[in-house]
Parts: C-alpha cells; structure tokens; sequence
C-alpha cells in the first residue's frame, strides 16, 4: 500500500489489508481488511460493535444506518477503506456512561417505538440526524425524514411518536442531536468528556 | 451478500485517476457515492477487478451558478446540491427534483452526477438534464468530451460512458425567463424510485399564453422519455389550462412496462395524472413571475 493521505494516490491489491482508523464515538479504532470490507463489516466483525444492524444489505431497509462527521448514511453501502480518518457515531455511542439514555432512545423506549428491535439503531440514528437538520419538524417531515427506514414490527406510529417527542426535548436541552447524551451531574464533578 | 474482492484506488488528483482509469481500461469502475453501484456488488450482478474511488481527489467538488447555467462536479452529492441556494434559486426545478430522489439518507452520500452516469430509467435527474437540454462532461487520458442527455442516455441503466473515462461535471441550462416547472411523481414510499413521474416547464408569452411547454417522464421507458407539448397547448391562457390534448399524446408517446410493483396500463394512466398536476402548476408558476 502506497501512503494514506495528501498528494498520494493510495492503493491496496484485491486481498491486501490495508490498516483502517476511524474516531468512533470519539475513540480511535483500528483495524486491517481488504478494501471490499463494508463499513458495517467493519463495524461489527473487525470492532465487534454489534450494536450497528444489517437488514437488507442494499440500501433499503436502513437498520445499517450510522452518522458519518454528524450525518446519517447507509454503511451496508460504504466501504470502510473509503471513510479512512473520519469520525463516526453509532448507536452505542449515545447514551450517557452512566447508561442514562439518550434523548431519542429515551423517546422511543416511552413511545413503543420498538417491539423486536431489529430496526431500532437504524431508526434512532437516523433520527439523530434528521432532528440535527429539522430541529422543530412537523409531522409530515417526520414521515418523509423517516421514510427510509424500515420496520416490519411496530407499524410506525410509536417510532413517528417518539421522534416527535425527542424533536420538542431537545428543544429545551443543550444536547445536539448527534452526540453522545450527557448527565448534569457529570458536568459537575470535573470529569470533562468530548461529547 | 458480500461484495467480490476488488482492487482499490483512491487518487489524490483528477490527473491522477485518469492515468489510473487509464491502466485499468476495462477492468476499472468508478466509485463516487456508491449508492448504485455498493448494490450491484453486494448482490454480486457486477464484480469489477478494480475501483477507483473519487473520496480522495483534490477538487471536483464545486456547484458552479452563472447567467446561462448550472455546473455540478462529480463529487457533489444530491443534499449538497439540493441545499444549494444560488443553484436551485437559478434552477427551482432541481431543487423539487431532488427532493424525489431517494431519501435523505442517501443522498447525503449519493452523487447528482452519479445518478446521471447511472441511468436509471426512473431517476429524476437524467429526466431533468433532458428535459433543459443539459449535458455531461467527460475526461479521459486522451482528453476532454461532452456529451447532450439525448446522446449520454443510451438505454436503462446505460450511458456512453467508455471505459477509462471519468464523468467531470453536468451542466443544467437555466430555462428562459417566463419558463414555469414542475416535478411530480408517486413511489409506494416517499424516496423509493417512483412508478412513473414527469418533470415540465412552460413559458409563457407576453399575454401569458403558452409559448413552449416540454414534459421528460420517468419510470415508463428505457430512457427519460422527452414529450414536446407545445403544439398540443400553444396559445392557451396560463389560468385556463386545458392539458387534454397534451395528455393524450403523453399516453401515446410513453412506453411503460409490467412489473411487480405496477401494470403498464396503471403506469400509464398515472402518467397523465401527473402530467395533468404539473402543467397547471408549471403554468400557475410561470404566471406568477417565471421560476426561470
Ligand atoms: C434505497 C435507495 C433508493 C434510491 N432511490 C432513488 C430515487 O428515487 N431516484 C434516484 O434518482 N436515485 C435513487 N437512488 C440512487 C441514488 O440516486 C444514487 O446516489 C445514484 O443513482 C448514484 O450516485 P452515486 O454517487 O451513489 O454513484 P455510484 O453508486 O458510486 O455509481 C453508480 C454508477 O455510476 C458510475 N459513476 C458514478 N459517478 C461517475 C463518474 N463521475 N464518472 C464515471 N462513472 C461514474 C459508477 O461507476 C457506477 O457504475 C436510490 C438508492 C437507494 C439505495
Ligand atoms: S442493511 Fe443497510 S440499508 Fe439495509
Ligand atoms: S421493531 Fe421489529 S423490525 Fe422494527
């Protein structure tokens, strides 16, 4: 493999391993896979982070979805090697430490918003991310910005509930939507984390 | 579910990937968002030896907006160029076009100009670039070409794209002052491609009777299928639009297929609807001062 970044065209074989560091959730992580490893592969396989679904493998389903530099995108449909250096957010990246949950995950656990599970971290990240662009959505933008997610349990009426709760607590909160949520009392006790 | 092994290169400059375009000829794929293409490899209906990955390339990545036109370079994606306010303020038409096109997830990853290489025959942008008479360009080792949306969009999921080449940019002609448009379609859910849909613009004369109207549709043949309609609406007052005739020829014009989601016949039925929908639109917007 020739060098990673700059003025360097980079390259790896079809079975090369080509070392791969992405931040997640705010911690560097390295692992080496050959450039066909899918970034939801990576995630799960090589980070043995499996709180990241995949559902449909193609796109549609959504289950896959994590936030690239703060926006949502498939990684079923991002090869690891592409995204080499950037920072991403998956769902075990929300909650607090002290497992107080996150805004959104709290609006779903309120509303219903899941039954088996399947599609949930697809759902709540894409919720991170839409809520990240429309802070005050109305209903119809809530289908709309939800629309991309599948879900063959709830029938989506608790899931459109709970983004729409999430949508007016975070209107109140100095939690954004994307990152990590963060309990006052941990504010207080100087032990000073990157969100 | 996995894709086939692959070669990867990721150039660091347009010269770069076009020298490597160049070595692979055949055996090359370009990657821009992957969004199509990640698909086709998952399911394994294309296994290229080798990708060349845009991400890394130094530039490529301008929205440019003049008195004539709209050029968007290959690595501009479709939230990037939807959220363009000079670019869908001189086009309004891509703006309502995009918000069709897939949804928000993708095309946080998804190229414009990718959709166009792409070709799908129910992808809104090829249908908009045909319908203002847009065209793409193209680079290779050898040099530079363009080529107009009728000559670019050969079939379904084909466009004269040669190997070692590399689509730069796309160039959307603003449509002439007095021009109305409009883009309407129907998905079994919001951002899943569409059953069929169209995409319009009228102009109007001073008297604000048509003058022009043109109508490119998706999902109902090989290609965006472009209907000229101006010889079926030439003279009719903008506010008492009787879009019948244009109907008619649209239904005759289109050519729709059977498939699991929807009959030919529905489809094109739909067609019409819609089309009935976007020219009293188009018309009504064109009215109120021309989108342009
Ligand atoms: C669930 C889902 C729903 C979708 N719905 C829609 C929809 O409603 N409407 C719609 O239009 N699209 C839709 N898409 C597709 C989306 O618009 C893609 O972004 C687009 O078709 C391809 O752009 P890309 O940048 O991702 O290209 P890629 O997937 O990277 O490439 C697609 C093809 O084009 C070639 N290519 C791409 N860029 C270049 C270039 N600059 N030069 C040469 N070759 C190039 C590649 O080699 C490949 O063959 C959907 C996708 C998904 C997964
Ligand atoms: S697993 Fe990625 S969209 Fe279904
Ligand atoms: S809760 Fe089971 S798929 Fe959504």
């Amino acid at each position: 493999m020739t060098a990673t970044h700059g003025t360097t065209t980079r390259t790896a074989a079809a079975h090369e391993r080509v070392e791969v560091t992405l931040t997640v959730n705010g911690t560097p992580r390295t692992a080496s896979v050959a450039p066909r490893r899918l970034l939801s592969d990576f995630l799960r396989h090589d980070l043995e982070m499996t709180g990241t679904h995949v559902g449909c493998e193609h796109g549609v389903c959504g289950a896959c979805t994590v936030l690239l530099d703060g926006a949502p995108i498939r990684s079923c449909l991002t090869f690891a090697i592409s995204v080499d250096g950037r920072e991403l957010t998956t769902v075990e990246g929300l909650a607090a430490d002290d497992g107080t949950l996150h805004p959104v995950q709290q609006a779903f656990r309120d509303h219903h918003g899941l039954q088996c599970g399947f599609c949930t971290p697809g759902f709540v990240m894409s919720a991170c991310g839409f809520l990240a662009e429309n802070p005050d959505p109305d209903e119809d933008q809530i289908r709309e910005g939800m629309a991309g997610n599948l879900c063959r349990c709830t029938g989506y009426a608790g899931i459109l509930d709970a983004v729409k709760q999430a949508a007016g607590a975070f209107a109140g909160s100095a939690t954004h939507p994307c990152e990590q949520h963060r309990v006052d009392a941990d504010a207080t006790d100087g032990h000073d984390r990157e969100a | 579910m996995k894709p086939s092994a692959f070669a990867y290169h990721a150039p660091h400059s347009l010269e770069a990937a076009l020298d490597t375009l160049a070595e692979l000829g055949e055996d090359g794929k370009v990657l821009a968002g992957g969004q199509s293409l990640v698909p086709l490899l998952n399911m394994r209906l294309a296994a290229p030896a080798a990708l060349v990955d845009l991400a890394r390339i130094d530039g490529l990545d301008t929205v440019e907006v003049t008195d004539r036109e709209v050029r968007v370079d290959a690595r501009v994606t479709h939230e990037r160029l939807r959220t363009h306010v000079a670019a869908t303020d001189a086009i309004p038409l891509l703006r309502e076009a995009l918000d069709w096109v897939a949804h928000p997830v993708i095309r946080n990853r998804g190229t414009a100009l990718g959709s166009i290489v792409h070709a799908d025959p129910a992808g809104e942008l090829p249908a908009v670039l045909a319908l203002l008479g847009g065209h793409v360009e193209l680079a290779s080792a050898p040099g530079r070409r363009t080529a107009t949306a009728d000559d670019y969009l050969v079939g379904p999921l084909e466009s004269d794209t040669r190997p070692g080449e590399l689509a730069t940019a796309v160039v959307f002609p603003r449509p002439e002052p007095g021009t109305g448009s409009a883009f309407d379609e129907l998905a079994r859910r919001h951002g899943d491609y569409a059953l069929a849909g169209v995409g319009v613009t009228v102009t109007l004369d001073d008297d604000r009777k048509v003058r022009r109207a043109d109508a490119a549709f998706i999902g109902v043949g090989a290609t965006p299928i472009q209907v000229p309609l101006t010889d079926a609406l030439a003279g009719q007052a903008s506010d008492a639009l009787e879009p019948d005739d244009a109907i008619d020829l649209a239904r005759s014009t289109i050519d729709p297929e059977d498939d699991i989601h929807a009959t030919a016949r529905y489809r094109r039925h739909l067609a019409g609807v819609l089309l009935g929908r976007a020219l009293q639109t188009a018309a009504a917007r064109a009215a109120a001062g021309g989108t342009a």
